[in-house]
Protein backbone atom coordinates (compact mmCIF):
# COMPACT_ATOMS: atom_id res chain seq x y z
CA UNK A 1 0.00 0.00 0.00
CA UNK A 2 1.25 3.43 -0.90
CA UNK A 3 0.79 6.35 1.24
CA UNK A 4 2.21 9.82 -0.17
CA UNK A 5 1.72 13.20 -0.01
CA UNK A 6 2.41 15.73 -2.34
CA UNK A 7 2.67 19.82 -2.58
CA UNK A 8 0.62 19.91 0.96
CA UNK A 9 -0.85 23.22 2.22
CA UNK A 10 -2.77 24.19 4.88
CA UNK A 11 -4.35 27.46 6.38
CA UNK A 12 -6.70 28.05 9.46
CA UNK A 13 -8.14 31.60 7.35
CA UNK A 14 -5.88 33.83 6.73
CA UNK A 15 -2.96 31.91 8.36
CA UNK A 16 -0.94 29.89 6.47
CA UNK A 17 0.02 26.63 8.73
CA UNK A 18 2.03 24.18 6.15
CA UNK A 19 4.01 25.38 3.65
CA UNK A 20 4.37 22.59 0.53
CA UNK A 21 5.10 19.21 2.37
CA UNK A 22 5.90 16.26 0.66
CA UNK A 23 6.49 13.34 2.13
CA UNK A 24 6.03 9.41 1.28
CA UNK A 25 5.13 6.75 4.07
CA UNK A 26 6.10 2.85 4.16
CA UNK A 27 3.31 0.63 4.80
CA UNK A 28 3.57 -1.64 7.81
CA UNK A 29 5.78 0.90 9.40
CA UNK A 30 6.14 3.62 11.96
CA UNK A 31 6.64 7.01 10.77
CA UNK A 32 7.30 10.02 13.66
CA UNK A 33 6.62 13.56 12.97
CA UNK A 34 8.59 15.56 15.77
CA UNK A 35 9.21 19.59 16.10
CA UNK A 36 8.71 22.49 18.65
CA UNK A 37 5.13 23.42 19.00
CA UNK A 38 3.17 25.21 16.91
CA UNK A 39 5.21 23.66 13.87
CA UNK A 40 2.18 22.18 12.21
CA UNK A 41 3.18 18.32 13.09
CA UNK A 42 -0.41 18.24 14.33
CA UNK A 43 -2.25 20.54 11.61
CA UNK A 44 -0.66 17.88 9.06
CA UNK A 45 -1.67 14.35 10.36
CA UNK A 46 -5.20 16.11 10.87
CA UNK A 47 -5.04 16.59 7.07
CA UNK A 48 -4.18 12.99 6.40
CA UNK A 49 -7.53 12.26 7.50
CA UNK A 50 -9.09 15.31 6.45
CA UNK A 51 -10.34 16.33 10.04
CA UNK A 52 -8.42 19.97 9.58
CA UNK A 53 -11.62 21.13 7.19
CA UNK A 54 -13.79 20.21 10.21
CA UNK A 55 -12.77 23.51 11.54
CA UNK A 56 -14.17 26.72 10.88
CA UNK A 57 -12.63 28.71 7.75
CA UNK A 58 -10.14 26.06 7.53
CA UNK A 59 -8.88 25.12 4.07
CA UNK A 60 -6.39 22.22 2.61
CA UNK A 61 -4.77 22.12 -1.33
CA UNK A 62 -2.72 19.76 -2.43
CA UNK A 63 -2.90 15.71 -2.77
CA UNK A 64 -2.86 12.89 -0.12
CA UNK A 65 -2.82 9.67 -2.36
CA UNK A 66 -3.59 6.06 -0.79
CA UNK A 67 -2.55 3.91 -3.06
CA UNK A 68 -2.86 6.17 -5.70
CA UNK A 69 -6.27 7.66 -4.85
CA UNK A 70 -6.40 11.23 -4.35
CA UNK A 71 -8.35 11.61 -0.98
CA UNK A 72 -8.82 15.05 -1.44
CA UNK A 73 -10.64 14.37 -5.07
CA UNK A 74 -14.07 16.26 -5.36
CA UNK A 75 -15.79 12.91 -5.92
CA UNK A 76 -14.70 11.84 -1.95
CA UNK A 77 -16.52 12.21 1.21
CA UNK A 78 -14.25 12.79 4.39
CA UNK A 79 -16.33 10.48 6.09
CA UNK A 80 -15.47 7.56 3.42
CA UNK A 81 -11.56 8.60 4.12
CA UNK A 82 -11.61 8.50 7.97
CA UNK A 83 -12.78 4.76 7.50
CA UNK A 84 -10.04 3.73 6.17
CA UNK A 85 -7.76 6.30 7.64
CA UNK A 86 -7.84 6.15 11.69
CA UNK A 87 -7.25 8.44 14.62
CA UNK A 88 -6.06 8.41 17.97
CA UNK A 89 -6.19 11.81 20.24
CA UNK A 90 -4.42 13.32 22.97
CA UNK A 91 -6.63 12.96 25.13
CA UNK A 92 -8.23 9.38 25.39
CA UNK A 93 -12.12 10.73 23.94
CA UNK A 94 -13.78 7.43 24.99
CA UNK A 95 -17.77 8.31 24.86
CA UNK A 96 -19.30 8.76 28.22
CA UNK A 97 -22.60 7.71 27.39
CA UNK A 98 -21.61 4.54 26.05
CA UNK A 99 -20.18 1.32 27.37
CA UNK A 100 -16.96 -0.51 26.43
CA UNK A 101 -18.55 -2.70 24.12
CA UNK A 102 -20.22 0.11 22.61
CA UNK A 103 -17.72 2.58 22.24
CA UNK A 104 -15.43 -0.49 20.09
CA UNK A 105 -17.74 -1.10 18.32
CA UNK A 106 -19.16 2.49 17.50
CA UNK A 107 -16.96 2.32 14.18
CA UNK A 108 -18.24 -1.16 12.78
CA UNK A 109 -21.95 0.00 13.76
CA UNK A 110 -21.35 3.33 12.01
CA UNK A 111 -20.22 1.60 8.82
CA UNK A 112 -22.59 -1.10 8.43
CA UNK A 113 -20.34 -4.29 9.29
CA UNK A 114 -22.12 -4.72 12.58
CA UNK A 115 -23.47 -7.82 12.56
CA UNK A 116 -24.28 -9.79 15.64
CA UNK A 117 -21.84 -12.52 16.28
CA UNK A 118 -19.08 -11.08 13.77
CA UNK A 119 -19.72 -7.76 16.10
CA UNK A 120 -18.96 -9.45 19.17
CA UNK A 121 -15.90 -11.09 17.28
CA UNK A 122 -14.57 -8.01 16.44
CA UNK A 123 -14.80 -6.21 19.31
CA UNK A 124 -12.75 -8.97 21.26
CA UNK A 125 -10.09 -9.07 18.57
CA UNK A 126 -9.82 -5.19 18.53
CA UNK A 127 -9.54 -5.04 22.33
CA UNK A 128 -6.94 -8.09 22.40
CA UNK A 129 -4.79 -5.90 19.91
CA UNK A 130 -4.74 -3.17 21.89
CA UNK A 131 -3.62 -4.95 24.59
CA UNK A 132 -6.50 -4.40 26.78
CA UNK A 133 -8.49 -7.27 26.61
CA UNK A 134 -7.53 -9.29 29.32
CA UNK A 135 -8.59 -6.65 31.66
CA UNK A 136 -11.85 -5.64 30.66
CA UNK A 137 -13.63 -8.62 29.56
CA UNK A 138 -15.11 -9.23 32.53
CA UNK A 139 -17.00 -5.51 32.66
CA UNK A 140 -17.60 -5.41 28.36
CA UNK A 141 -21.01 -3.65 29.78
CA UNK A 142 -19.54 -1.20 32.23
CA UNK A 143 -19.01 2.28 31.07
CA UNK A 144 -15.87 3.33 29.23
CA UNK A 145 -15.28 6.01 31.93
CA UNK A 146 -14.53 3.34 34.74
CA UNK A 147 -11.33 2.84 33.04
CA UNK A 148 -7.71 4.33 34.15
CA UNK A 149 -6.15 6.97 31.63
CA UNK A 150 -4.43 4.65 30.02
CA UNK A 151 -6.46 2.12 29.65
CA UNK A 152 -9.10 4.52 28.04
CA UNK A 153 -6.34 5.46 25.36
CA UNK A 154 -6.30 1.81 24.56
CA UNK A 155 -10.00 1.42 24.46
CA UNK A 156 -9.72 4.33 21.85
CA UNK A 157 -6.95 2.67 19.91
CA UNK A 158 -9.41 -0.84 20.13
CA UNK A 159 -12.09 1.49 18.84
CA UNK A 160 -9.86 2.91 16.07
CA UNK A 161 -8.67 -0.86 15.16
CA UNK A 162 -11.89 -2.25 14.71
CA UNK A 163 -13.20 -0.09 12.34
CA UNK A 164 -10.10 -1.97 10.32
CA UNK A 165 -8.61 0.74 8.88
CA UNK A 166 -5.26 0.87 6.95
CA UNK A 167 -3.53 3.65 8.25
CA UNK A 168 -3.80 4.68 12.15
CA UNK A 169 -2.54 8.47 12.53
CA UNK A 170 -1.82 9.05 16.44
CA UNK A 171 -1.34 12.49 17.98
CA UNK A 172 0.56 12.80 20.79
CA UNK A 173 -0.73 9.68 22.13
CA UNK A 174 1.10 9.16 25.35
CA UNK A 175 1.46 12.91 26.03
CA UNK A 176 -1.56 13.07 28.86
CA UNK A 177 -0.39 9.51 30.60
CA UNK A 178 2.04 8.18 33.56
CA UNK A 179 4.63 6.68 32.28
CA UNK A 180 4.28 3.01 32.38
CA UNK A 181 0.66 3.23 30.38
CA UNK A 182 3.02 5.01 28.02
CA UNK A 183 5.80 2.21 27.93
CA UNK A 184 2.59 -0.04 27.11
CA UNK A 185 1.13 1.69 24.08
CA UNK A 186 4.74 2.16 22.85
CA UNK A 187 4.88 -1.92 23.26
CA UNK A 188 1.55 -1.63 21.54
CA UNK A 189 2.87 0.83 18.59
CA UNK A 190 5.62 -1.80 18.13
CA UNK A 191 3.43 -4.81 17.57
CA UNK A 192 0.64 -2.63 15.48
CA UNK A 193 2.93 -2.22 13.09
CA UNK A 194 2.88 -5.65 11.85
CA UNK A 195 -0.24 -4.99 10.15
CA UNK A 196 -0.86 -1.77 9.77
CA UNK A 197 0.92 1.64 8.79
CA UNK A 198 1.38 4.34 11.77
CA UNK A 199 2.40 7.77 11.64
CA UNK A 200 2.67 9.52 14.82
CA UNK A 201 3.14 12.71 16.45
CA UNK A 202 5.16 13.18 19.42
CA UNK A 203 6.92 16.31 21.41
CA UNK A 204 9.15 13.67 22.85
CA UNK A 205 11.98 13.11 20.99
CA UNK A 206 12.99 9.83 22.63
CA UNK A 207 9.71 8.00 22.18
CA UNK A 208 10.44 8.51 18.15
CA UNK A 209 13.65 7.27 19.55
CA UNK A 210 11.87 4.35 20.34
CA UNK A 211 9.16 3.88 18.13
CA UNK A 212 9.58 4.74 14.74
CA UNK A 213 11.69 3.55 12.24
CA UNK A 214 11.39 6.56 9.86
CA UNK A 215 11.29 10.45 11.39
CA UNK A 216 9.94 13.64 10.33
CA UNK A 217 11.45 16.53 11.80
CA UNK A 218 8.87 20.15 11.64
CA UNK A 219 9.55 23.51 11.53
CA UNK A 220 7.45 26.61 11.13
CA UNK A 221 5.35 24.56 8.96
CA UNK A 222 7.61 23.37 6.26
CA UNK A 223 9.45 19.46 6.35
CA UNK A 224 13.18 20.40 7.33
CA UNK A 225 14.40 16.99 7.07
CA UNK A 226 12.86 13.29 7.22
CA UNK A 227 14.94 10.22 7.44
CA UNK A 228 15.88 6.59 9.04
CA UNK A 229 14.99 7.80 12.68
CA UNK A 230 18.76 6.56 14.09
CA UNK A 231 20.27 8.64 11.14
CA UNK A 232 18.38 11.62 11.80
CA UNK A 233 19.07 11.29 15.46
CA UNK A 234 22.97 10.67 14.85
CA UNK A 235 23.88 12.09 11.89
CA UNK A 236 21.46 15.32 11.22
CA UNK A 237 22.15 16.92 7.94
CA UNK A 238 20.46 20.33 8.58
CA UNK A 239 21.21 22.90 10.79
CA UNK A 240 17.99 23.25 11.99
CA UNK A 241 17.44 19.56 12.99
CA UNK A 242 20.92 19.39 14.99
CA UNK A 243 19.95 22.33 17.13
CA UNK A 244 16.52 20.84 17.59
CA UNK A 245 17.35 17.19 18.85
CA UNK A 246 20.63 18.35 20.43
CA UNK A 247 18.09 20.60 22.76
CA UNK A 248 19.84 24.07 21.66
CA UNK A 249 15.53 24.86 21.08
CA UNK A 250 12.59 23.26 21.62
CA UNK B 1 2.94 58.67 57.03
CA UNK B 2 6.31 58.59 56.33
CA UNK B 3 8.79 57.65 59.17
CA UNK B 4 12.61 56.52 59.69
CA UNK B 5 12.77 53.06 60.75
CA UNK B 6 14.15 54.16 64.04
CA UNK B 7 11.24 56.21 64.90
CA UNK B 8 8.90 53.91 64.30
CA UNK B 9 10.61 51.26 66.40
CA UNK B 10 10.83 54.17 69.46
CA UNK B 11 6.84 54.65 68.71
CA UNK B 12 6.33 51.08 69.15
CA UNK B 13 3.88 50.53 66.37
CA UNK B 14 2.80 47.18 64.81
CA UNK B 15 3.55 47.67 60.85
CA UNK B 16 0.30 45.54 60.65
CA UNK B 17 -1.98 47.75 62.95
CA UNK B 18 -1.44 51.51 61.72
CA UNK B 19 -3.02 53.54 64.24
CA UNK B 20 -6.12 54.94 63.64
CA UNK B 21 -5.99 57.67 61.32
CA UNK B 22 -9.25 59.85 60.25
CA UNK B 23 -8.69 58.16 56.74
CA UNK B 24 -8.96 54.56 58.38
CA UNK B 25 -11.62 55.09 60.18
CA UNK B 26 -13.48 56.52 57.08
CA UNK B 27 -12.00 53.17 55.13
CA UNK B 28 -13.59 50.90 57.91
CA UNK B 29 -16.76 52.37 57.95
CA UNK B 30 -17.53 52.50 54.43
CA UNK B 31 -16.31 48.96 54.08
CA UNK B 32 -18.60 48.27 56.91
CA UNK B 33 -21.18 49.80 54.95
CA UNK B 34 -20.79 47.63 52.18
CA UNK B 35 -21.50 44.67 53.94
CA UNK B 36 -24.25 46.01 56.00
CA UNK B 37 -26.13 47.23 53.51
CA UNK B 38 -25.71 44.19 50.99
CA UNK B 39 -26.93 41.58 53.41
CA UNK B 40 -29.95 43.91 54.48
CA UNK B 41 -31.22 44.37 50.46
CA UNK B 42 -30.23 40.59 50.11
CA UNK B 43 -32.68 39.83 53.28
CA UNK B 44 -35.38 42.00 52.05
CA UNK B 45 -35.52 40.09 48.52
CA UNK B 46 -35.84 37.01 50.00
CA UNK B 47 -38.11 38.13 52.28
CA UNK B 48 -40.43 39.84 49.79
CA UNK B 49 -40.29 36.34 48.52
CA UNK B 50 -41.22 34.43 51.61
CA UNK B 51 -43.67 36.83 52.36
CA UNK B 52 -45.14 36.09 48.82
CA UNK B 53 -45.21 32.72 49.74
CA UNK B 54 -46.83 32.23 52.56
CA UNK B 55 -49.51 34.56 52.54
CA UNK B 56 -50.47 32.51 49.19
CA UNK B 57 -50.06 29.30 51.51
CA UNK B 58 -51.75 30.17 54.34
CA UNK B 59 -54.87 31.38 52.36
CA UNK B 60 -54.79 29.13 49.69
CA UNK B 61 -54.47 26.21 51.70
CA UNK B 62 -57.65 25.98 53.92
CA UNK B 63 -59.23 24.94 50.52
CA UNK B 64 -57.23 23.04 49.38
CA UNK B 65 -58.86 19.69 48.97
CA UNK B 66 -59.94 16.65 46.34
CA UNK B 67 -62.72 18.79 44.94
CA UNK B 68 -60.28 21.27 43.72
CA UNK B 69 -58.65 19.53 41.58
CA UNK B 70 -61.68 17.78 40.27
CA UNK B 71 -65.00 19.80 40.48
CA UNK B 72 -66.10 22.53 38.11
CA UNK B 73 -65.91 26.23 39.91
CA UNK B 74 -69.71 27.00 41.53
CA UNK B 75 -71.83 30.03 40.05
CA UNK B 76 -71.50 32.75 41.59
CA UNK B 77 -69.88 32.56 44.57
CA UNK B 78 -72.14 29.28 45.97
CA UNK B 79 -69.52 27.51 48.47
CA UNK B 80 -67.56 24.20 46.93
CA UNK B 81 -67.00 23.15 43.28
CA UNK B 82 -63.16 23.61 42.65
CA UNK B 83 -61.00 24.29 39.49
CA UNK B 84 -60.80 20.84 38.06
CA UNK B 85 -61.44 22.06 33.99
CA UNK B 86 -58.60 25.10 34.68
CA UNK B 87 -55.77 22.49 35.76
CA UNK B 88 -57.00 20.40 33.37
CA UNK B 89 -56.81 22.85 30.59
CA UNK B 90 -53.34 24.42 31.73
CA UNK B 91 -52.02 21.00 31.58
CA UNK B 92 -53.41 20.71 27.86
CA UNK B 93 -52.16 23.97 27.03
CA UNK B 94 -48.94 23.39 28.16
CA UNK B 95 -49.11 19.96 26.17
CA UNK B 96 -49.84 21.79 22.83
CA UNK B 97 -47.15 23.98 23.64
CA UNK B 98 -44.63 21.71 23.57
CA UNK B 99 -45.61 19.84 20.45
CA UNK B 100 -44.14 23.27 19.00
CA UNK B 101 -41.63 24.16 21.40
CA UNK B 102 -39.63 21.16 21.27
CA UNK B 103 -39.19 20.32 18.12
CA UNK B 104 -38.77 23.73 16.81
CA UNK B 105 -36.60 24.96 20.33
CA UNK B 106 -34.54 22.00 20.02
CA UNK B 107 -33.67 22.06 16.46
CA UNK B 108 -32.98 25.46 16.42
CA UNK B 109 -30.22 24.83 19.48
CA UNK B 110 -28.70 22.18 16.88
CA UNK B 111 -28.66 24.45 14.42
CA UNK B 112 -26.63 27.02 16.48
CA UNK B 113 -24.94 24.74 17.72
CA UNK B 114 -23.58 22.05 15.28
CA UNK B 115 -23.49 23.64 12.26
CA UNK B 116 -24.22 27.43 11.95
CA UNK B 117 -21.88 29.75 10.54
CA UNK B 118 -21.42 32.70 9.37
CA UNK B 119 -23.90 35.92 9.23
CA UNK B 120 -26.47 33.75 8.74
CA UNK B 121 -26.09 31.85 12.65
CA UNK B 122 -25.24 35.15 13.97
CA UNK B 123 -28.58 37.17 12.97
CA UNK B 124 -30.77 34.16 13.95
CA UNK B 125 -29.03 33.92 17.24
CA UNK B 126 -29.35 37.58 17.77
CA UNK B 127 -33.30 36.77 16.49
CA UNK B 128 -33.63 33.97 19.37
CA UNK B 129 -32.48 36.43 22.36
CA UNK B 130 -34.60 39.04 21.25
CA UNK B 131 -37.48 36.87 21.00
CA UNK B 132 -36.62 35.84 24.65
CA UNK B 133 -37.39 39.15 25.83
CA UNK B 134 -40.65 40.52 23.77
CA UNK B 135 -43.61 40.71 26.20
CA UNK B 136 -45.91 37.53 26.07
CA UNK B 137 -48.39 39.38 25.23
CA UNK B 138 -47.20 40.18 22.39
CA UNK B 139 -47.40 36.48 21.45
CA UNK B 140 -51.25 36.44 22.07
CA UNK B 141 -52.09 39.03 19.89
CA UNK B 142 -50.32 37.40 16.89
CA UNK B 143 -52.21 34.05 18.15
CA UNK B 144 -55.08 36.46 17.84
CA UNK B 145 -54.90 37.81 14.51
CA UNK B 146 -53.79 34.40 13.07
CA UNK B 147 -56.19 31.84 14.47
CA UNK B 148 -58.24 33.63 16.36
CA UNK B 149 -59.97 35.93 14.35
CA UNK B 150 -60.11 33.69 11.32
CA UNK B 151 -61.92 30.90 13.24
CA UNK B 152 -64.14 33.29 14.66
CA UNK B 153 -63.82 31.59 18.11
CA UNK B 154 -61.81 31.83 20.92
CA UNK B 155 -59.78 28.20 21.17
CA UNK B 156 -57.23 26.52 23.29
CA UNK B 157 -55.86 25.50 19.98
CA UNK B 158 -54.80 29.31 19.79
CA UNK B 159 -53.29 29.64 23.26
CA UNK B 160 -51.54 26.76 22.95
CA UNK B 161 -49.76 28.21 19.78
CA UNK B 162 -49.14 31.39 21.52
CA UNK B 163 -47.58 29.46 24.80
CA UNK B 164 -45.71 27.06 22.45
CA UNK B 165 -44.13 30.16 20.45
CA UNK B 166 -42.92 31.53 23.27
CA UNK B 167 -41.40 28.46 24.14
CA UNK B 168 -39.20 28.09 21.51
CA UNK B 169 -36.63 30.86 22.18
CA UNK B 170 -36.40 29.52 26.04
CA UNK B 171 -35.77 25.85 24.76
CA UNK B 172 -33.74 26.77 21.73
CA UNK B 173 -31.47 29.11 24.25
CA UNK B 174 -30.99 26.74 27.20
CA UNK B 175 -30.30 23.81 24.57
CA UNK B 176 -27.67 25.82 22.41
CA UNK B 177 -25.79 26.62 25.74
CA UNK B 178 -25.58 22.71 26.81
CA UNK B 179 -25.17 21.86 23.73
CA UNK B 180 -21.55 24.04 23.37
CA UNK B 181 -20.61 22.38 26.57
CA UNK B 182 -19.96 18.92 25.37
CA UNK B 183 -16.36 18.83 24.44
CA UNK B 184 -15.09 18.76 21.17
CA UNK B 185 -13.37 16.14 21.20
CA UNK B 186 -16.00 14.08 21.64
CA UNK B 187 -17.22 14.96 18.28
CA UNK B 188 -13.80 14.38 16.79
CA UNK B 189 -14.08 10.59 18.27
CA UNK B 190 -17.04 10.28 16.18
CA UNK B 191 -16.30 12.17 13.07
CA UNK B 192 -12.73 10.24 13.29
CA UNK B 193 -14.41 7.18 12.75
CA UNK B 194 -16.43 8.13 9.80
CA UNK B 195 -19.94 9.32 11.03
CA UNK B 196 -21.82 11.77 9.84
CA UNK B 197 -22.43 15.07 11.68
CA UNK B 198 -26.38 14.25 12.06
CA UNK B 199 -25.44 10.64 13.38
CA UNK B 200 -22.58 12.38 15.67
CA UNK B 201 -25.23 14.71 16.89
CA UNK B 202 -27.73 12.63 17.46
CA UNK B 203 -25.95 9.64 19.05
CA UNK B 204 -23.02 11.57 20.55
CA UNK B 205 -23.69 15.25 21.31
CA UNK B 206 -27.06 15.02 22.45
CA UNK B 207 -27.16 11.94 24.54
CA UNK B 208 -24.04 13.74 26.62
CA UNK B 209 -26.20 16.86 27.01
CA UNK B 210 -29.49 14.99 27.67
CA UNK B 211 -30.00 15.90 31.60
CA UNK B 212 -29.32 19.73 30.43
CA UNK B 213 -31.36 19.31 27.54
CA UNK B 214 -34.13 18.08 29.63
CA UNK B 215 -34.10 20.57 32.79
CA UNK B 216 -34.21 23.52 30.00
CA UNK B 217 -37.71 21.57 28.12
CA UNK B 218 -39.13 20.75 32.01
CA UNK B 219 -38.35 24.56 33.09
CA UNK B 220 -39.58 26.20 29.94
CA UNK B 221 -42.93 24.12 30.60
CA UNK B 222 -42.77 25.15 33.87
CA UNK B 223 -42.75 28.96 32.79
CA UNK B 224 -45.31 28.67 29.71
CA UNK B 225 -47.70 27.35 32.63
CA UNK B 226 -47.77 29.97 34.37
CA UNK B 227 -48.33 32.67 31.85
CA UNK B 228 -51.70 34.94 31.36
CA UNK B 229 -51.65 37.09 29.06
CA UNK B 230 -51.44 35.27 26.17
CA UNK B 231 -54.23 33.06 26.82
CA UNK B 232 -56.55 36.51 27.48
CA UNK B 233 -57.34 36.55 23.65
CA UNK B 234 -56.63 33.22 22.76
CA UNK B 235 -57.54 30.56 25.37
CA UNK B 236 -60.16 33.21 27.05
CA UNK B 237 -61.32 30.80 29.38
CA UNK B 238 -64.29 29.03 30.56
CA UNK B 239 -66.41 28.16 33.79
CA UNK B 240 -67.67 25.03 32.13
CA UNK B 241 -65.94 21.47 30.99
CA UNK B 242 -63.41 21.59 28.23
CA UNK B 243 -64.79 19.87 25.51
CA UNK B 244 -62.26 20.93 22.63
CA UNK B 245 -59.40 22.45 21.95
CA UNK B 246 -60.75 24.55 19.09
CA UNK B 247 -63.65 26.26 21.57
CA UNK B 248 -62.71 28.39 24.61
CA UNK B 249 -60.43 26.74 27.35
CA UNK B 250 -59.84 27.35 30.79
CA UNK B 251 -56.35 27.95 32.22
CA UNK B 252 -55.35 27.92 35.99
CA UNK B 253 -53.59 31.64 35.29
CA UNK B 254 -57.12 32.67 34.03
CA UNK B 255 -58.87 31.68 36.52
CA UNK B 256 -56.97 32.80 39.17
CA UNK B 257 -57.15 36.42 37.44
CA UNK B 258 -60.92 36.05 37.15
CA UNK B 259 -61.30 34.90 40.66
CA UNK B 260 -59.28 37.19 42.36
CA UNK B 261 -61.63 40.81 40.36
CA UNK B 262 -64.45 38.21 42.28
CA UNK B 263 -66.50 40.23 44.30
CA UNK B 264 -67.52 37.06 45.90
CA UNK B 265 -65.03 36.08 48.82
CA UNK B 266 -65.93 32.58 48.42
CA UNK B 267 -63.88 33.02 44.60
CA UNK B 268 -61.23 34.96 45.94
CA UNK B 269 -60.18 32.27 48.20
CA UNK B 270 -60.24 29.87 45.21
CA UNK B 271 -58.17 32.03 43.53
CA UNK B 272 -55.92 31.89 46.37
CA UNK B 273 -56.17 28.13 45.76
CA UNK B 274 -55.35 28.25 42.35
CA UNK B 275 -51.95 30.73 43.24
CA UNK B 276 -50.83 27.98 45.84
CA UNK B 277 -51.57 24.60 43.26
CA UNK B 278 -49.41 27.10 40.27
CA UNK B 279 -46.58 27.27 42.50
CA UNK B 280 -46.53 23.92 44.12
CA UNK B 281 -46.62 23.00 40.01
CA UNK B 282 -43.77 24.86 39.42
CA UNK B 283 -41.92 23.90 42.61
CA UNK B 284 -42.28 20.19 41.73
CA UNK B 285 -41.46 20.58 37.73
CA UNK B 286 -37.91 22.35 39.59
CA UNK B 287 -37.30 19.87 42.00
CA UNK B 288 -38.17 16.66 40.21
CA UNK B 289 -35.61 18.07 37.12
CA UNK B 290 -33.36 18.51 40.23
CA UNK B 291 -33.64 15.17 41.51
CA UNK B 292 -33.48 12.97 38.47
CA UNK B 293 -30.47 14.99 36.82
CA UNK B 294 -28.49 15.26 40.28
CA UNK B 295 -28.35 19.04 40.13
CA UNK B 296 -27.20 18.68 36.32
CA UNK B 297 -24.28 16.61 37.17
CA UNK B 298 -22.59 16.45 34.18
CA UNK B 299 -21.30 13.32 32.38
CA UNK B 300 -18.48 14.69 30.82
Amino acid sequence: MSFTVQHLNAWYGRKQALYDVNLSFGSQSVTAMIGPSGCGKSTFVRCLNRMHEEIPDARVTGKVLVDDVDIYAQSIKPRHVRQHVGMVFQQPNVLPTRSIFDNVAMGPRINGHAHRSDLRELVERSLRQAALWEEVKEQLHAPATQLSGGQQQRLCIARTLANQPQIILMDEPCSALDPISTLQIEELIDELKQIYTIVIVTHNMSQAGRVADRTVFFLLGRVIEEAETSKLFSHPQKKETEDYVSGRFG
Amino acid sequence: MSTTVSERKNSASNPFKPPPSAREIQRQFNNGCLIVLATLFALLAVGVLIFLLLYVILNGIRYLNLDFFTRLPTPNGEPGGGMGPAIQGTLILVGLASLIGIPLGLFTAIYLSEFGRGRLANAVRSLVDLLTGVPTIIFGLFAWVIIVVPQETFSGFSGGVALGIIMIPIVARTTEDVLRLVPREQREASLSLGATEARTTFRVVIPAALSGIVTGIVLAMARVAGETAPLLMTAFGTTFRNTSIFEPMDALTLRVYNFTLSPYQTQVNQAYTGALVLILLILIASFTVRWFTGGFKRKF
